[in-house]
């Protein structure tokens, strides 16, 4: 059937009015904070207690706006007549937000999870030189880094607390064992035994648990690509 | 004495809704037009929603440069914008807004000519405007406005005259007291047909081919800063309010309504007004600009066409009844 004519002008009309009656899409921004996705790109910050001055994130960045000076320190000997450790002790470290864009990589390849992506997005400056933050802004910036999203349901168990969850089977399993065996010749019912491994199996995936939440949030990385 | 003082207070009211209602009207369609695009539109002028953008858009007119071409018919370019702007002051004055003789700026006895006559002048400010800016846009601008007011013209008179025929006088509190609800379906075509070409006559979009930005710069004005610029934007807004106003007073019954107590008939005029200045917004927001062969179109082969059949409709009901 042909359309009545001037159908589409009422459509026109209709639509317009309809909108009108809708919330408008306006982000408020200076006034109102954008609500951000958890994993937005918004600027680098780093954990700089976990930096090992690897130079993988310096080397890796396609636009080399990472700058990492360093310098080597000696640490004695921690038994008498052992040998003397190095170790490297971070100098500076400077990300030149002019140049970089913001593809990730350095996050990608930092072994130690040293760097992070922080939704932070108001650092814009009047000078460009000034856009070459130092390591003391990049690590407030840490700060604004926020918990990785939950997993999704029914994913594969984070690496740390399967390993976690193993260990303390196993533990339980030998405590069971053990109790098993000391229980059989008092010829007391099993339902008792059991009640306790468990609960110790409990308090050991947590105490584990606990140990990884200790260093916040490297600890937690893993878990967010737990499905890779 | 007293007269003097009559008339004086009475032009001041005139003229300070001349100059509110326009604004009203910008402000509401920043408003609305803003929502209907999803949008908040102005938030910040004035502080609550942006009430005060409007006024802080006069301030900023006032305070630019008031530049004129080099190569420009000095006096007729100067002169424009109060040519556009005047002669709808002009109508205001004529149309009634409530029963009582204090309701109208001035009884007009020809009403309907008067308006209809001192309204095409407000046209003849664009063409001053195109012809004396010395710049081929404004020119091209000048005629199409030309042309459009030749075309619309006709179906806006024809339109107003069966009205005028319905009531059998052409002052414009005639009409409004002779009118009965029936003439509303009756004469339904004839006030679309108004409507419509009075929308065409304003350039207001869809009918803004005159000023088509995205062609031809901003036709007519686009040699225009500051305060005479402002003048033809108020020229516009004022031109909406004539229009509505006009259309209320002939088609849709004036002050009458279906309730309310006497002495507030005013409040159905201004109502009815509002209601139809909100339709001009929404047209412009929902319509794309006509072209030009389509604008011609329109008006020569639909709405003259309807305007002469509504007054064949009129003249056929008025023979029947007497």
């Amino acid at each position: 059937m042909a359309p009545i004519p001037g159908s589409g002008l009422a459509k026109g009309l209709a639509v317009t009015l309809r909108t009108m009656t809708k919330k408008s899409h306006t982000a408020q921004y200076p006034d109102v904070q954008p609500e951000l996705p958890p994993r937005t790109r918004g600027v680098i910050g780093l954990f700089e207690e976990n930096c090992t001055v690897c130079m993988l994130c310096a080397r890796e960045c396609p636009d080399w706006c990472i700058y990492i000076d360093s310098h080597k320190e000696t640490i004695p000997a921690a038994t008498p007549g052992g040998r003397e450790r190095s170790r490297n002790v971070l100098d500076r470290f400077a990300i030149d937000f002019a140049l970089c864009m913001y593809c990730g990589i350095c996050i990608e390849v930092c072994p130690f999870d040293a760097l992070f992506w922080s939704p932070e997005f108001e650092y814009a400056e009047t000078d460009i030189h000034d856009l070459t933050h130092e390591r003391d802004k990049l690590r407030e910036w840490m700060w604004t880094v926020p918990e990785p999203p939950a997993l999704d349901p029914g994913a594969e168990e984070p690496k740390e607390i399967a390993a976690a969850r193993k260990a303390a089977e196993k533990v339980a399993a030998a405590q069971a064992a053990a109790a098993a065996e000391a229980a059989e010749p008092a010829g007391q019912a099993p339902q008792a035994t059991d009640s306790t491994p468990a609960a110790q199996t409990d308090t050991a995936v947590a105490e584990q648990a606990q140990r990884e939440q200790a260093q916040p949030p490297q600890a937690q990385r893993p878990a967010e690509g737990g499905t890779e | 004495m007293n007269d003097v003082l009559d008339v004086a207070f009475r032009l001041v009211v005139v003229f300070a809704v001349f100059l509110v209602l326009p604004l009203v009207i910008g402000q509401t369609e920043h408003k609305v037009m803003a929502h209907m695009q999803g949008r908040l539109g102005p938030m910040y002028a004035g502080g609550f929603h942006g009430w005060a953008q409007l006024v802080a858009d006069g301030v900023k007119f006032a305070q630019k440069e008031d530049v004129v071409p080099a190569n420009a018919d000095r006096r007729i370019f100067q002169l424009a914008p109060a040519v556009a702007l005047l002669p709808y002051l002009l109508v205001l004055v004529a149309i009634p807004i409530g029963p009582s003789e204090g309701a109208v700026g001035e009884i007009v006895d020809a009403g309907i000519f008067f308006v209809l006559a001192v309204m095409g002048v407000g046209v003849l400010g664009s063409l001053m405007a195109g012809w004396a800016s010395a710049n081929k846009f404004s020119l091209l601008g000048g005629l199409r406005t030309a042309a459009q007011l030749l075309a619309y013209e006709l179906p806006m008179l024809l339109a107003a005259a069966s009205v005028a025929m319905a009531a059998g006088t052409v002052s414009l509190p005639g009409i409004v007291n002779a009118f009965e609800w029936w003439w509303l379906p009756w004469q339904i075509v004839g006030a679309l047909v108004f409507f419509v070409a009075g929308l065409a006559e304003l350039q207001r979009p869809p009918f803004d081919m005159p000023v088509a930005d995205s062609e031809i710069i901003f036709g007519a004005y686009t040699e225009y800063t500051g305060l005479r610029f402002a003048l033809f934007l108020l020229a516009e807004y004022a031109g909406i309010v004539v229009l509505c106003g006009l259309t209320t007073v002939l088609f849709l019954g004036g002050w009458h309504g279906p309730f309310g107590a006497e002495g507030l008939g005013w409040v159905w005029t201004l109502l009815k007004t509002a209601v139809l200045a909100f339709i001009v917004i929404w047209l412009r927001v929902s319509y794309p600009r006509l072209r030009e062969d389509q604008l011609q179109k329109l008006a020569w082969t639909t709405l003259v066409p309807l305007a002469l059949a509504q007054i064949a409709l009129t003249g056929i009901v008025k023979v029947v009844n007497s």
